[in-house]
């Protein structure tokens, strides 16, 4: 029983992740992009490994699914949260749809948004 | 420090799952190794780890959270698959009622895993963000929308 449940969270999990390598593909900007891979990345990662865990149990493998499960919890945003500011220090501009950019506006000097 | 270093040999235990002495004496002196130079950087008031009311705050945390999170997926996903491709981003800036530092890390990353918001950079009390579809272009009105279902919670955990 519980590990049809684990195999059910690891397929949700591998759906999630396809979908955020789908929005890398189709968002327009860097700063879109992040946010699509991050989020469905992070929760389908951490999906296959709780999958992992209820399948295996408290074995030594389980436990150690689960740790890399928080883990990756913990650091990805930290990771996206430095790539994003790193892309916005270097000067890359928002997407033209954008609607305002408060930070260029007041940290850099004036919107940084691509030309319509 | 001493906390520390408990924290790290009991993540190596975890991790490792033996009581062989050689790798107990390696996880010993690589926990003793990282608190020498990141243990300066950890928490001002260790006390908080014994106050038993944070933890169960943080027990609430965590399942109210992954509803945010899975919430926040199927919102890129229909972002994603919808031929329109629906979206209307741009930064705006957030004020936080939080005052540690810890807090205001957990409460970037809770953003940065929650629908459409993305943190960009921490200056003092106020916050930068990312927002995939702008709802409020002013700091209240956003502030109230991304920032206040965490902070009601997570000033309970650390402060």
């Amino acid at each position: 029983m519980i590990e049809t449940i684990g195999w059910i969270i690891i397929w949700i999990g591998i759906a999630f992740d396809i979908l955020g390598c789908l929005g890398l593909i189709r968002f327009p900007d860097v700063y879109n992009r992040l946010q699509a891979s991050t989020k469905c990345v992070t929760l389908g990662t951490f999906g296959i490994m709780i999958g992992i865990f209820l399948i295996h149990g408290f074995t030594p493998m389980g436990i150690k699914a689960l740790i890399c499960g928080l883990f990756i919890l913990l650091t990805s945003p930290v990771g996206a949260h430095a790539l994003m500011r790193g892309s916005i220090i270097f000067g890359i501009k928002l997407w033209k749809g954008s609607v305002l950019d408060r930070y260029g506006k007041e940290k850099l000097g004036g919107e940084r948004i691509e030309d319509r | 420090m001493v906390i520390f270093f408990i924290f790290g040999f009991g993540l190596w235990l975890l991790l490792t799952l033996t009581l062989h002495w050689s790798s107990v004496i390696a996880g010993l002196l690589a926990s003793l190794l990282t608190t020498l130079i990141y243990g300066g950087y950890f928490t001002r008031h260790p006390i908080r780890f014994l106050q038993p009311h944070r933890w169960f705050w943080l027990l609430v945390y965590i399942p109210y959270f992954i509803w945010f999170m899975i919430r926040a997926n199927l919102d890129v996903a229909f972002r994603v698959l919808h031929p329109d491709r629906p979206i209307n981003p741009g930064i705006v800036k957030i004020k936080t009622i939080l005052k540690t530092d810890t807090a205001k890390v957990f409460l970037a990353n809770s953003i940065t895993l929650t629908p459409g918001t993305m943190t960009c950079d921490i200056d003092g009390e106020y916050l930068y963000i990312h927002w995939i579809d702008v709802r409020a272009q002013d700091v209240e009105g956003a502030s109230r929308i991304i920032a206040r279902p965490f902070e009601k919670i997570l000033r309970r955990i650390f402060e």
